[in-house]
């Protein structure tokens, strides 16, 4: 088998048979729908949901999009500030770790009260909360240990500190940075979806598992899971397909 | 002929590093000078302050007193004019041993078109023995290559002066010995004034118009020799008697340096 096809099979292989595993499981142990759903009730439901599923998909899709990128700014930005400056990143540093401890499930009431109404507005500022902490973290490493060498060819040359950032330090620190990313598109995914859930508003994937929770359709509320999932899985290889374009010089062939 | 003009001068330079035990010197009134497309070797005990050298000459650095001077201008900040290897080749590794060769080139001011630069580049990877791997990344080269490629990156702009902090250092002997004959290809090719950092006192003698022997910390120049080889240099003329008698000297004074042996006329 060549390289691509097995990176293509193999996966249909794993969660097809996960699934059956599945069917099996809920057949043999017959378990009633409230207890667990098997992956055969789940069909009826997207297609009678269909078109909900697409509309509610595409409100969390976007909405943890504008929150992850706004998450890239930020975080990028923060981790400059700290990687360049001793002072910033001491102090910087542990404001960063608490306000990372806090759950973000806490701070949506509180978002929900201070932008009564502006849902969209709050959960993509959950999704960033949630999502900028290891982009800031990995970018202040990447900066802070950059060997002075690298600056040291440019410098000598009479070269701005733009142009030492620009030329060496942002490229090198894209490896980390992609690293960090993988990490918080699936937690800005999470933010999305806390807002969605705990403070209900009627858009997105969360409002259609709460739809599910509230009619008492369980078979709905696992079919939004996957939806969820396949959503994750979407982002993810759209974050490793940047990376191999960006950052594609890191990875060492296996040799 | 009228004699060459002093090119690397440096007077009374002394410098000295703030520590927490409070201040470190490192130089004390060093005095050395290179006359223009010469190639002059420092060498010294570890910790001698060669590297605070190199970084004072380019520029990088202040001394805290004394003066240097590149080409009758005071140094105040690093210029264009200078080239520079390091023992660690420091590569970009997500350019092509093409586009790493070239850096210097989108940072100085340089009348090269496009295609011009590319040519003098694949020139200079032919004189170093690198034809044909000008797109190759640089983690696809081994250390030697990536040496090779370090040096043609640090004399692409047509530098005045080169300055090399143990370039070689890290390399296996063979290697090393290869690359000494490359730089020696390298000088007949385009002059420039050289200044070697080093700690192997063979490659000094077999590079290098002059030696100089800096002290222990804090520094100055303790000795200078005159390399007196005629003619093109080949390996070969390490192993004469002129040659072991040059290392004898050296390794005599480097002894001094790291305060083992007393000088002869201390002893009396």
């Amino acid at each position: 088998m060549t390289d691509t096809a097995r990176k293509i099979v193999a996966p249909f292989v794993f969660i097809i048979g996960i699934l059956a595993l599945w069917e099996w499981a809920v057949w043999y142990n017959d378990l009633p729908d409230f207890r667990m759903a098997s992956p055969t009730d789940l069909i009826p439901r997207y297609i009678r949901f269909w078109d909900l599923f697409l509309e509610k998909s595409w409100e969390t899709l976007w909405r943890t999009v504008v929150g992850l990128g706004l998450a890239v700014i930020v975080g990028t930005l923060i981790g400059m500030i700290m990687g360049f400056s001793r002072f910033a990143r001491e102090g910087l540093y542990p404001i960063l770790v608490g306000f990372n401890a806090i759950p973000k499930a806490t701070v949506v009431p509180i978002v929900a009260l201070m932008f009564v109404g502006q849902h969209d507005f709050n959960t993509i500022l959950i999704a960033y909360m949630i999502s900028f902490f290891p982009i800031a973290v990995s970018v202040s490493i990447g900066l802070s240990t950059l060997e002075p060498e690298y600056r040291d060819i440019l410098r000598s040359l009479g070269a701005s500190n733009f142009t030492i950032f620009w030329k060496i330090a942002l490229p090198k620190t894209l490896p980390e940075f992609f690293g960090a990313l993988k990490v918080a598109v699936t937690l800005a995914f999470i933010g999305t979806n806390l807002m969605e859930i705990v403070s209900p508003h009627g858009r997105g994937l969360g409002d259609l598992f709460d739809s599910g929770r509230i009619s008492g359709d369980y078979p709905l509320m696992f079919a939004v899971l996957f939806a969820m999932a396949a959503l994750g899985i979407l982002l993810f290889y759209f974050v490793v397909a940047l990376e191999r374009i960006f950052a594609g010089w890191a990875e060492r062939s296996p040799t | 002929m009228t004699a060459p003009s002093t090119m690397i001068e440096l007077k009374s330079v002394s410098h000295a590093y703030d520590t927490k035990a409070g201040p470190l010197p490192v130089l004390d009134a060093l005095d050395m000078q290179v006359p223009e497309n010469s190639f002059c070797a420092v060498v010294g005990p570890s910790g001698c302050g060669k590297s605070t050298l190199t970084r004072l000459v380019s520029g990088l650095m202040k001394p805290n007193e004394g003066e240097v001077w590149l080409h009758d201008q005071l140094v105040k900040s690093p210029r264009p004019t200078v080239g520079m290897a390091f023992q660690n080749p420091v590569l970009l590794e997500w350019r092509t041993i093409m586009d790493n060769i070239l850096l210097p080139l989108e940072i100085v001011k340089h009348s090269l078109t496009k295609a011009e630069a590319r040519d003098r580049a694949l020139h200079l990877l032919e004189l170093v023995g690198l034809q044909g791997f000008e797109n190759k990344r640089p983690s696809e080269l081994s250390g030697g290559m990536r040496q090779r490629a370090s040096l043609c990156r640090s004399i692409i702009h047509k530098p005045d002066v080169l300055i090399l902090d143990e370039p070689f250092g890290a390399l296996d002997a063979f290697t090393r010995e290869d690359l000494w004959c490359t730089m020696h290809d390298l000088r007949a090719e385009e002059p420039f004034t050289g200044l070697l950092i080093t700690h192997d006192l063979r490659e000094s003698v077999f590079l290098a118009d002059q030696v100089i022997v800096m002290s222990g910390r804090p520094a100055h120049a303790q000795y200078v020799l005159d390399v007196d080889l005629q003619g093109k240099r080949t390996l070969d003329d390490l192993y004469t008697p002129k040659a072991a008698e040059m290392l004898a000297t050296l390794r005599e004074q480097i002894q001094i340096a790291q305060g083992r042996t007393a000088p002869a006329e201390a002893a009396e």
